[in-house]
């Protein structure tokens, strides 16, 4: 088996497969990452031919490891970085328990985070790769880590997953050397890796104060809305892996969250529109 | 090594996991998450100095089986609420039961299913109460429901429609179709009733449940931990009590366990180090090596390996669980009907 120990956020990783291409990938694109001090890691992410046979022939990647689910599909080789990356969602999502987790992607400025959630084609991943082109701290796309206790937002900057025309759209900001290979017709289509910038990995270890809760939705006129404590408490149940395992550390640290971070519904055709109506809110916050 | 061996070295002398490197580490809770000893581990390694890192995963552990521990328990009241009107004894087995009894042997342990025990010619009441309480069926296959209520010693697996949470509800202990056919009545005689009025069984039967659950039932998954289990009741019940071992002697007896009974205290002996009683335990011993290699047959990355031990030892769970003709017969319908031959 091939190797390599990933941290990132708080969180380290063993990716162990049985190919070396996808560990070659991993290794340039995380390449500024800090090691995991040790070598002793959280979790295990397995890459491994789903039959003996399929290592060779036609090349198919299990995605396995300490945590899995039974009805994980596998991936054609050429797609063996996006599996390492599922994997270690995977791992996240099902065994991290020191954070609550918020499928959401999250930005700082001023110590202060901006986190956006919301269904798959809301444009929360896009919209945080734009935001940290101009001026913001990138935090994370997949997951946004609220603190059990502290109540703040920490960092899991993991390589940004740019999906179908949102790849382009990033192309025209951001340096060539940061992107990854592109993958075609994956599971989820297109899917083209970003770096994070240079500051996101630095700072990955700072954590931040949330100040400002969004549900963008992509596709509509631009308008602000408000919605009701209990409509945003259940949908953030649902956007969060972790929120039943963690029991009542999860239902304090949620309600503390809603009734604390002002919260809007967003609607918006462009990023230069986002940016406009997040602008304004932001220069009002308390 | 490249077997699980780094787990049972663990649980066997918490104090030897201080000498272990980063990667010695990685591979120790990968194994101990694959085998769900993990929780076990946590709590077995309290008391000893490890990195900051690794206290954090154990941590986690910890009260990740802290919150499986209240479900548990949580899922068992249903149980009770559910079965309020039926006068006989429920009995709560395996995890939920050391759990619900407060032994060693539950702590930390992960819980899956609820399993209870009622007399078998209660089945229909509490079948009945059951599924007007929530609970539904799994396996809606006709072949297979039948298949349980032939020859099985449970009914076909429930689940609750809004806890999803299983319920396994048996009669005995093994298959009809097993060997050895252990005094289901006696167990039910001697079970111990609880502050809630629930039952779990009586110490010897509660520790010859989980050897019948190792060696008589199946293909030995999970078996590092169904043994940790073992050295612990018996490390709880024997060191209390050395009368115990005559009195767990007699109703292996009782219950046809008695070669049963023999390897589990040589294995535990040999793995985790529990002090056994000479004279149940000796025996011939030839076969044991099969078994501690089947047991330990995981690697450094969590994964199965010996395949071809782990296939044997698959071909003997049905062996030991139906006559040849029988399984003959189970395995062409199975195959017939495309599905995988299922336990």
């Amino acid at each position: 088996m091939h190797r390599i120990s990933l941290k990132i956020g708080p969180a380290a990783f063993r990716i162990a497969s049985a190919w070396r291409q996808p560990l070659e990938q991993l290794k340039g694109l995380y390449q500024d990452y800090p090691v995991p001090t040790g070598d002793s890691v959280d979790f295990t992410v397995l890459l491994e031919p789903e039959k003996p046979w399929r290592r060779y022939i036609r090349p198919s990647v299990h995605i396995g490891g300490d945590f899995w689910l039974p009805d994980a599909a596998p991936l054609p080789l050429s797609q063996g970085l996006l599996a390492a990356e599922m994997g270690m969602n995977l791992q996240m999502a099902l065994g991290w328990r020191r954070h609550l987790l918020l499928h959401a992607s999250s930005v700082e400025k001023d110590g202060k985070a901006l986190v956006m959630t919301g269904l798959s084609g809301s444009g929360k991943s896009t919209l945080s790769a734009m935001l940290a082109e101009r001026g913001w701290r990138f935090m994370g796309d997949e997951f946004a880590l609220l603190g059990l206790d502290s109540g703040e937002i920490t960092a899991f900057p993991r390589l940004i997953s740019l999906k179908n025309q949102s790849i382009e759209a990033m192309q025209k900001v951001a340096p060539a050397n940061r992107f990854g290979p592109e993958m075609k017709a994956t599971p989820k289509g297109d899917i083209r890796h970003l770096v994070p910038p240079a500051n996101a990995i630095a700072k990955m270890d700072e954590p931040a104060k949330p100040a400002l809760l969004l549900f963008p939705r992509f596709g509509h006129a631009p308008e602000l809305r408000d919605m009701g404590k209990s409509e945003i408490f259940v949908r953030l149940t649902q956007a969060s892996t972790n929120y039943v395992a963690l029991g009542e550390a999860g239902f304090r640290a949620l309600t503390r969250f809603v009734d604390q971070v002002p919260t809007k519904a967003m609607d918006y055709q462009s990023a230069e529109q986002a940016e406009e109506l997040i602008d304004g809110l932001w220069s009002r916050l308390p | 090594m490249r077997d699980a061996r780094p787990l049972v070295n663990a649980l066997r002398e918490p104090a030897s996991v201080e000498a272990l490197n980063g990667r010695q580490w990685t591979d120790l809770i990968s194994i101990a998450r694959a085998e769900s000893l993990i929780g076990s581990l946590a709590h077995r390694l309290k008391p000893v100095t490890v990195p900051d890192s690794v206290r954090a995963v154990l941590q986690d552990a910890i009260e990740a089986h802290d919150l499986a521990r209240q479900q548990a328990l949580w899922e068992a009241d249903c149980a009770r609420r559910a079965l309020a009107d039926y006068p006989g004894k429920i009995v709560l087995m395996k995890g939920t039961a050391y759990v619900a009894g407060n032994r060693a042997a539950g702590v930390g342990r992960s819980i899956g299913d609820l399993d209870i025990m009622v007399d078998r010619k209660d089945l229909p009441v509490v079948e009945a109460s059951l599924l007007d309480a929530g609970w539904e069926w799994v396996k809606p296959d006709p072949y297979d429901d039948q298949y349980y209520r032939d020859h099985m010693h449970e009914l076909p697996p429930l689940i609750h429609r809004e806890r999803d949470r299983m319920i396994d509800v048996h009669h005995t202990i093994l298959p009809l179709t097993a060997g050895p056919t252990p005094d289901a009545a006696a167990i039910l005689e001697s079970a111990v009733r609880l502050d809630d009025g629930l039952y779990v069984m009586a110490p010897a039967d509660m520790v010859l449940h989980s050897i019948a659950h190792l060696f008589a039932d199946g293909d030995l998954a999970g078996g590092l931990r169904n043994l940790w289990d073992i050295n612990h009741l018996l490390r709880e019940f024997c060191g209390a009590d050395q009368q115990f071992w005559n009195e767990l002697g007699a109703r292996a007896k009782v219950h046809g366990l008695g070669d049963e009974l023999a390897r589990a205290l040589r294995l535990a002996a040999s793995l985790y180090g529990t002090p056994v009683d000479q004279g149940l335990a000796d025996r011939s011993a030839s076969a044991d090596s099969f078994y501690i290699r089947r047991l330990l047959a995981r690697d450094g990355f969590g994964r199965e390996t010996r395949k071809f031990t782990r296939f044997a030892f698959y071909v003997r769970s049905h062996w030991l669980r139906m006559p040849p003709m029988m399984l003959a017969r189970h395995l062409w319908t199975k195959w017939r009907k495309g599905g995988k031959p299922s336990n």
